[in-house]
């Protein structure tokens, strides 16, 4: 069975309001597909992202995993209106994507086909 | 906010017993409920909710209001807000490992999502936070880092506690070195382990508020 993996570049993304990207996200991770963010989500997105998914659960879908790597320093801009940005996030179908190992610096996953 | 509440608040203020919404966040079975119960029973002689080994077993908000907490000559009343775990996924197949039947599975299934939603919009019900996390499993997840990341935009002041240190495997100096900007607090809630500890935090941390 085939798995597509999508890097999603900022472009894609950069201009969409916070509805209509997590929106394109989630719809993407349903059909099945994973998707690697070169600009990762803002903390406030992830959390909306994981109320959206909490919606659209049902019984042939269970979810996301997500991983992300925060931002070590926030910019001026950032601390001026806190948030915080991931500079990557991986999200998937629960039931593909499974993380195995996690620290601060490394991330391991294993894409898990039916 | 009626004329003797603001008359209570304005007098507690002057006399520097401050009170707190604190809600109580963190992954499925950390142990949210436990220690709730732990500090309504030390408190005030009451618990807050059931619990259960299986996961998602609290799928509402549970609260407990004005609980007087101390620490030396120090208080702080608090309203202590009981939240269901947060998830990014919820498998109702997960259940049946429990001996649910599949319909009472995906009843529990459907009320955990919306526990886990009402949970997040709580996030801006609270003036303060206590992230409960299991002490015997990896700190580096999503759901960790997605709260203490929404908690810091918020600037609400919030204290680790690292629950299960009477468990074998409990390692609380990972989620010291984990998340070395927060206060960690290594805690037993079943069994009371540093519950002092925690409440001196508390009254420390939350009575200055933001």
């Amino acid at each position: 069975m085939e798995i597509k993996v999508n890097f999603i570049a900022y472009e894609k993304l950069n201009g969409l309001s916070m509805e209509e990207k997590l929106n394109f996200i989630l719809k993407e991770v349903e059909k099945g597909q994973i998707l690697v963010l070169e600009k990762g989500l803002t903390t406030e997105e992830q959390a909306k992202l994981i109320e959206m998914t909490m919606k659209d659960i049902n019984d042939g879908f269970v979810g996301i995993e997500m991983e992300s790597y925060m931002e070590e320093r926030k910019s001026f801009w950032q601390k001026l209106f806190g948030k915080s940005r991931a500079r990557m996030t991986v999200v998937g179908p629960a039931d593909k994507l499974k993380t195995v190992y996690r620290d601060k610096d490394v991330i391991k996953a294993v894409i898990k086909a039916r | 906010m009626g004329i003797f509440s603001k008359l209570s608040s304005w007098l507690l203020s002057i006399f520097g017993k401050r009170h707190v919404r604190i809600g109580i966040y963190g992954p499925p079975n950390a142990g949210k409920t436990t220690l709730a119960n732990r500090i309504a029973m030390d408190w005030a002689g009451e618990i807050v909710g059931e619990t259960s080994e299986v996961p998602h077993e609290t799928r509402k908000i549970q609260k407990k209001d004005k609980i007087v907490i101390k620490d030396g000559k120090a208080s702080l009343i608090i309203d202590i807000v009981d939240t269901p775990g947060i998830a990014t996924k919820v498998d109702f197949h997960d259940f049946l490992e429990y001996g649910l039947s599949e319909e009472e599975a995906k009843k529990r299934a459907k009320e955990a999502t919306e526990g886990v939603i009402e949970a997040i919009k709580w996030l801006d019900n609270v003036e303060g936070v206590i992230l409960l996390m299991d002490s015997t499993k990896n700190p580096f997840t999503q759901v960790n880092i997605t709260i203490l990341g929404n908690l810091e935009a918020r600037e609400l002041p919030v204290i680790i506690a690292a629950n299960k240190i009477d468990l074998n495997g409990s390692t609380p100096a990972t989620l010291k070195s984990a998340f070395p900007q927060h206060e960690v607090i290594p805690i037993s809630a079943l069994n009371g382990t540093n519950m002092n500890l925690l409440y001196e935090a508390m009254v420390r941390k939350f009575g200055k508020g933001k």
